[in-house]
Order: structure tokens, then sequence, then C-alpha cells
């Protein structure tokens, strides 16, 4: 039930150098503004910056080296994932290079992950955004054409592979089914955070490759490993706030004096500063957790999900809160990471469920 | 049931029997309750009022409400029935009262709040915007920002400098605006909920007659707060009935569709339903305290837990709802007509309520109220107090 003594929690240079080129490259290519425009202009397809993070090798990190990857692991994967949250550009990297690509990988559609990871194929699970677990199927076969909604699925405007889990039977099977193919509707709609928009699937007869097996491990390790690493991402997000806010206390001056000179201030300050040191040690560890298949990494992912969820969402309330009227302006980017913040803590399951099930793993049940 | 509410039920009646609500236009209704003295009837008698306590004007809303009558129109002139209303009553002249209250109550003129500048948000006292006497008009330029339904906006309550060489708080002067003139340019701020409720307004040149000067010259600071006080109650007060406003959309939503339900979440949901109650009887309270005196810095706490509870129990709903809170039903940039907190979906309440912490007196300044006005502790050092205003560094 103790954390690993193996577990290394800091970063090491070779993360750091990714980190500097994910963050070069984004602030060059992902500007607040171009965020900002998805919610006027829904992208059609995958947002440019997508392709140039392709390039850099983002799509490839948890893909093996031997289907065409880099073969990096879930601390490499984590360290984009808290680039992509101090940034919250709208890319696929959370939906398609973490959680379809784990998916696939261990269902054994190693075939799919080359174009994966060259970034020329994105792949969605269709399942709704806020699942923790694998529920129960919306989508039926029948003679091998697929039936049936699934709603609320991100990440699958601009993806050309969905990953559709469907009963057959007593067991759940994965199927893959191209998304130009016939009898495959996939409707974007609205969502509270537009740069990570959500769509809705209809299938009417859609065909679709079987894979081979029970999907509920292939979509449990999807899961679990999307938890752990969004984890970084509330990190990413909760830094950039932190960071934004401190330096507009610093500048910003009511009564002559500048607004972080005043204690009131200052603590919370200290407290958010706390949560967030808190949240890196949980997301660290998941990520390792991740890298390294260790037994805890169920624990990890609900520890770091109920607690890295919260303070992302604090931290971006206190954003908005201590920008004063700027703070709730749509021109000052502090609404961007609100709405990221907000739908990421309902995304894979809300801490209280996160809370629930770790009460379970941890043996201590409710009653 | 008292003299005095047997007397307003009666008038009540009169009124309604003079002007059925069905075959009446509601400003026409409104200006007719305004006449009766039914309006605000703590307001002396010839303005809107009989001068009797607070707490009858419930019982003469209810009368009205059931007879099919138009409710008060706090949603599109709250500014204007909540706010610049009692502040003319306090400080206005006969003529300004004459000249503006009744068609506040009717909605006839919608009014909007001139207050906050770029530079002076919870230090209002340090507002820029000059106001220099010509004659028997004084002539207004400057900007302000965030102001809520200026696009919507007849007239306007101004706080502005009238004189740079004394300490800020004694160089303000209050007024009364008529918003259509020249001068007078409002360009929309979009803001986080896509639409644009509040706007930059810029004063150029802008012709301001000394009859609708509000209080005398360098009281500015005193009628504001009289202003401000008016809209934490207004922002702080409300629903009446258990489970009004967002509460009852929550709790509606758990106690109708069983599938939200999450045993994890029970908790949660009765602490805030709790919580909304306890609010919602201390609003009550509030109101019976108010029944004869004005509001005094003691609504700056009810005004702090409206808006924790309103951002809790907003931000507990996207949790609830789940999938459906990930959904959003509008971007659009548009301008709204007037603001419903509750208007909309989820995600809507959860961003507008941030706001509530911000308008009208940011929460940390309503803690600095309670602190220092209410419970009397040494205040914060404030460097530039004594400071002439033209003095102080900007
Ligand atoms: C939705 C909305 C509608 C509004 N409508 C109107 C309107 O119609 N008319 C109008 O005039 N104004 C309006 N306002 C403006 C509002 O009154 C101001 O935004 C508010 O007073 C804060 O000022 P500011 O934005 O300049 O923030 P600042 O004063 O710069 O504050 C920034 C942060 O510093 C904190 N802070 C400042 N001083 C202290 C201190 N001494 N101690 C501790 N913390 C401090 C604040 O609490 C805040 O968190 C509106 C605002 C919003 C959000």
């Amino acid at each position: 039930m103790t954390a690993q003594p193996t577990a290394d929690l800091l970063y090491t240079p070779d993360e750091e150098d990714l980190r500097r080129s994910v963050r070069k490259l984004l602030s060059q290519k992902a500007t607040p503004e171009a965020n900002a425009a998805v919610y006027d202009q829904p992208l059609e397809g995958v947002a440019p910056v997508w392709g140039e993070l392709a390039g850099v090798g983002l799509a490839a990190l948890l893909v093996p080296e031997e289907h065409g990857g880099a073969g990096a692991t879930a601390r490499e994967a984590a360290i984009a994932a808290e680039e992509l949250g101090r940034n919250v550009a709208p890319t696929p990297f959370l939906t398609s290079a973490v959680i379809a690509t784990t998916v696939l990988a261990h269902a054994g559609a190693t075939d799919r992950l080359e174009a994966l990871a060259a970034g020329e194929s994105v792949a969605a699970l269709a399942l709704p955004f806020s699942a923790r677990t694998l529920p129960a199927p919306s989508v039926t076969a029948d003679g091998g054409r697929l039936s049936g909604r699934i709603t609320s699925v991100a990440g699958a405007p601009g993806a050309d592979l969905l990953i559709v889990p469907v009963v057959d039977g007593a067991t759940t099977r994965l199927h893959l089914v191209d998304v130009g193919s016939e009898g495959v509707t996939v409707t974007p709609v609205l969502s509270l955070d537009m740069t990570r928009q959500l769509a809705d699937i209809e299938l009417t007869g859609a065909a679709g490759e079987a894979l081979e097996g029970d999907a509920s491990a292939a979509v449990e390790a999807g899961l679990l490993t999307g938890a752990a690493l969004l984890a970084s991402e509330q990190l990413g997000v909760a830094e950039w706030c932190l960071e934004t806010t401190l330096d507009y206390a610093k500048t910003r001056h009511q009564f002559g004096r500048p607004i972080g000179s005043y204690q009131a201030l200052k603590h919370r300050f200290a407290d958010l500063f706390l949560d967030v040191s808190l949240a890196r040690a949980a997301a660290r560890y998941a990520a390792d957790c991740a890298a390294r298949g260790d037994a805890d990494l169920a624990v990890a992912a609900s520890v770091a999900q109920s607690f890295c969820s919260a303070v992302s969402v604090k931290a971006a309330e206190e954003c908005v809160q201590l920008h004063g009227g700027i703070g709730m302006t749509w021109e000052y980017p502090a609404h961007l990471y609100l709405k990221r913040a907000k739908a990421d803590q309902v995304a894979l399951g809300t801490g209280a469920a996160h809370r629930a099930a770790l009460g379970g793993l941890v043996g201590l049940p409710p009653a | 049931m008292s003299d005095d509410a047997q007397l307003v039920r009666e008038r009540t009646e009169t009124l309604l029997r003079a002007h059925p609500p069905q075959s009446t236009e509601d400003g026409d209704f409104l200006a007719a309750q305004y006449d009766a003295g039914l309006a605000w009837v703590h307001f002396p008698e010839g303005f809107g009022g009989l001068g009797l306590g607070r707490d009858l004007q419930s019982q003469i809303q209810a009368q009205i409400a059931e007879a099919g009558g138009p409710a008060a129109l706090a949603g599109i002139n709250g500014i204007g029935i909540g706010m610049a209303a009692p502040t003319l009553i306090a400080f206005g002249t006969d003529g300004q009262r004459r000249r503006y209250l009744r068609d506040i109550w009717s909605g006839a003129r919608i009014c909007c709040q001139l207050f906050s500048e770029p530079g002076a948000g919870s230090d209002l006292a340090a507002v820029a915007t000059r106001a220099v006497r010509d004659g028997d008009e004084w002539v207004v330029n400057g900007q302000k920002v965030w102001t809520s339904g200026a696009h919507k906006a007849d007239i306007a309550i101004l706080v502005a400098r009238t004189d740079v060489d004394v300490p800020k708080h004694a160089g303000l002067t209050y007024f009364m605006v008529d918003m259509h003139q020249p001068g007078i340019e409002v360009r929309p701020l979009r803001q986080i909920t896509g639409e644009a409720e509040f706007n930059e307004v810029f004063l150029t040149d802008v012709r301001v007659p000394d009859a609708d000067r509000v209080g005398d010259i360098g009281q500015g600071w005193k009628v504001a707060n009289a202003t401000l006080n008016n809209e934490r109650v207004a922002i702080g007060g409300g629903a009446r009935q258990r489970e009004t406003g967002m509460i009852g959309i929550v709790a509606g939503a758990w106690r109708d569709d069983p599938a939200l339900r999450r045993p994890e979440m029970h908790d949660e949901m009765m602490r805030l339903w709790v919580e909304a109650e306890v609010l919602r009887l201390a609003g009550m309270r509030l109101g019976q305290q108010l029944a004869k005196g004005a509001p005094g810095p003691e609504s700056a706490a009810m005004k702090l837990g409206f808006a924790r509870h309103a951002q809790t129990l907003s931000g507990f709903e996207i949790e609830l709802q789940g999938e459906e809170g990930l959904r959003f039903d509008e971007w659009a940039m548009k301008r709204p007509d007037h603001v419903d907190f509750n208007g909309r979906g989820p995600g809507y309440r959860y961003l507008r309520a941030k706001g509530n912490s911000i308008e009208g007196g940011t929460s940390e300044i309503m803690r600095n109220v309670v602190a220092e006005r209410v419970l009397g502790l040494p205040p914060e050092h404030r460097v530039d107090k004594d400071m002439p205003f033209k003095e102080m560094p900007r």
C-alpha cells in the first residue's frame, strides 16, 4: 500500500529537453488568440499545430519502436501533457496519442500504430469523456454491422479512426471504424472546453474491423493511463494559472500598492503554491507508475485525479478572481484555462468517483 | 394582520381593480403601482411609497403576482430599482426624484452604473474621470469600464472627480447622466460566457446639468457608498421561497433524474442544500432588520455568502451532470437585454457565477469591509489616503 521506494518523482535532463522543445513550439504556434478562436470557429479536422507537435515526436511517444514509435514512456508523455496544460492548445494528444494509442497497443491492433505515431492518423476511443471505466456499450453488432449512438466523445472531431466498444453476447469487443465510411456520422457539439471539443457519434449499419479478445482489459488500460496523464495536464493548467496570477499581483496596483502586497492575497498564493507542489508529486508518481507498469498504478491514478483535478480548478478559479474584471473577459486567456480545468475535472471520472473507487482499492469501504 | 398590512392589501386591491393586469400593459401597470405608493412602499409618499415598513413590499408583490400582474423589473432594471432609486431617496432633490423614480420603476428608463475605471476598481475612490464646472453644467471626460447593460441604458449613475487638489475620497461628486447624448460611446466587452453583458464607456465633453448632481459637490464618496450598500443587498438578498434560484435547479435535477444520483455526491448535495436554506433564512432575517433602516456595511457579509454559495453550487452542478456538464449551449457573441444568472445551462451558470465575487465589490473587499467596518479591526495601512489626488502616483 505504500509508495514504491523506487519511484522517481523528479524530472530527468532528457525530460527537461523535451519540455523545452514542446514549450518553444507551442509558444510560437499556439498563441492564446489562436486557442480562443476555436470557440467561434470550431476546427475542421485537426489543428495544424498537431502536425508540428507530431513532427517533434509527440504522437509517437507511447508507440513501441517496432511499430514505428519512439518507445518512450508515460513519463515523457506526462511532460507533453504538462506543457499542453500550460498552453491549452487544441490537440488530440490525450485522446489519440495517449488513450487510443494505449488501447490499440493493448488490444493488439499494432498495424494501426505506425500511422498514429507519424501523426498521419488520429484515433479516438468512442466513449463519453466523463467515463472513468468502461460503461455498458451502447452499440450493437449485427452480422458485423454496427449500430448505436455514443455521445460526448472527446477527440472525435477530426479523428479518422474510432475505437468502438460493442456488445457481443456476454463480452465486449472492440471494433475499428473508419470515420469516412458509410453509416458513420460524427457530429461535433458545443462544449464547455472547445479546446477539446466533443462529438456525438451515430452508427447505422457501419462496417467495422473486429479485434480479437475481450475489450475490457484494453479499454481499462487506456482509461487508466489517460487518467494518470490527465493529472499532468491538470498540473500544467494549475502552474500557468499560478504563475500568471502571481505576475499580475506584482504589477497591478490598487489603493496605491501592488495587490500582491496584501497579506490576504499573499496567503492565498502560498496556499496555492502548496497545492500545486502537492499536485506535482501526485502527477509525477502516477506517470512514473504508468511508465513502469507498477501494480500501484490504479491507486496512483485515482489519487492523482482526485487531487490534481481539484487543484487545477482551484488555480483557474483563483486566476479569474484575482484578476478582477479582466479575469471575466474573453480577451484575457484566463477563461480558456477555467474551461479546460472544469471540463478536465469531469473527464475520465470526477474526483468523487475516483475517491469512491480508491476506497475499494485501499480497503476503506463506504459502509 | 397589522393595520399597515391591511391598508396595503386594500390599496393593492384597488390598484388591481383599476388596472386589471390582463388588459393593462406592464409599463402602465407599474407606473400606476408607483402612483399608488406601492412601488417602494418604504419610500415617502409621492415618491412611489407610503412611508411604511420595507417588509410589506413582498406582500404587495405576492398579491400582484397572484392576480397575474407584472413582477418588479429587477432583472431588466436592477441598477435603477435596487441602486439608483434608494440613492435618490437618500441624497436626491425632490426634482430629481420626480424626474427619475417613476420611470425607473416602470422600466421606461433603464439605468447603468458608471463607477469602475481601468485604474479604479476595488479602489473606487481613485476614479480619474473628470467633471469640470461650466456655468449651470458640468463637462465630463473619462473612461469607464465593466459597465453592465450600458448598451441598453437610458440613464446612468456616475461618480466623477470634481477636485484634484484634495485627497481622493474628498474630491468626488455623484451625477445622474442621460446616456442618449453626444460624447458617450459604448463599446461591447465580451466576457467569459461568450456574450457581452458589460461595456467600455468613453465620455468625451459630456454635458450634465448641475440639477442632476446628486448630493453636494465633494460628497460623491458618501453617496456612492449608499449605492454600493444597496447593490450588495440586491446581490446578496434574493430568493424567498425554499429551493428557489440555483438550488432549485440543482436539487430538481437530483430529485427528477435518478440516473444522475451518485452515493458519493449525496453528502455534498445536502451540504449545499443546507447552505442555500441557511442563506435564505439569513436573507429573510436581513430583510426584517432592514424593515426600517437603510442597509449598512453588514450587507457585505451576505454578498460574500451569496457569491461563495453560487460558485460552489454551480461547480458541483457540472460534476453532478457529468457528461451533460461537458457540453455548452451557445458561445456566440451577443449583447443580452438583461441578465439572469440562472437562465441557461450548467456551464453558463458556472461561468457567470464567477462574476458574483467581483461585481459590486470583490469578495476580498467585502472581507475587508466586514473586518474593518463591522468588526472594527484596525484598518490596512492606506498609503495614499491623505495625499491630494493630483500627487498620487498613477
Ligand atoms: C460581471 C461584472 C459586472 C460588472 N458591472 C459593473 C457595472 O455595471 N458598473 C461598474 O461600475 N462596475 C462593474 N463591474 C466592475 C467591478 O465592480 C470591478 O471589477 C471590481 O470592483 C474589481 O475591480 P477590478 O476589476 O479593477 O479589480 P482589482 O481592484 O484590480 O482587483 C484585482 C484583485 O485584487 C484584489 N484586491 C484589490 N484590493 C485588495 C485589497 N485591498 N485586499 C485584498 N485584495 C484586494 C481584488 O479582490 C481582486 O481579486 C462589474 C464587474 C463584473 C465582473
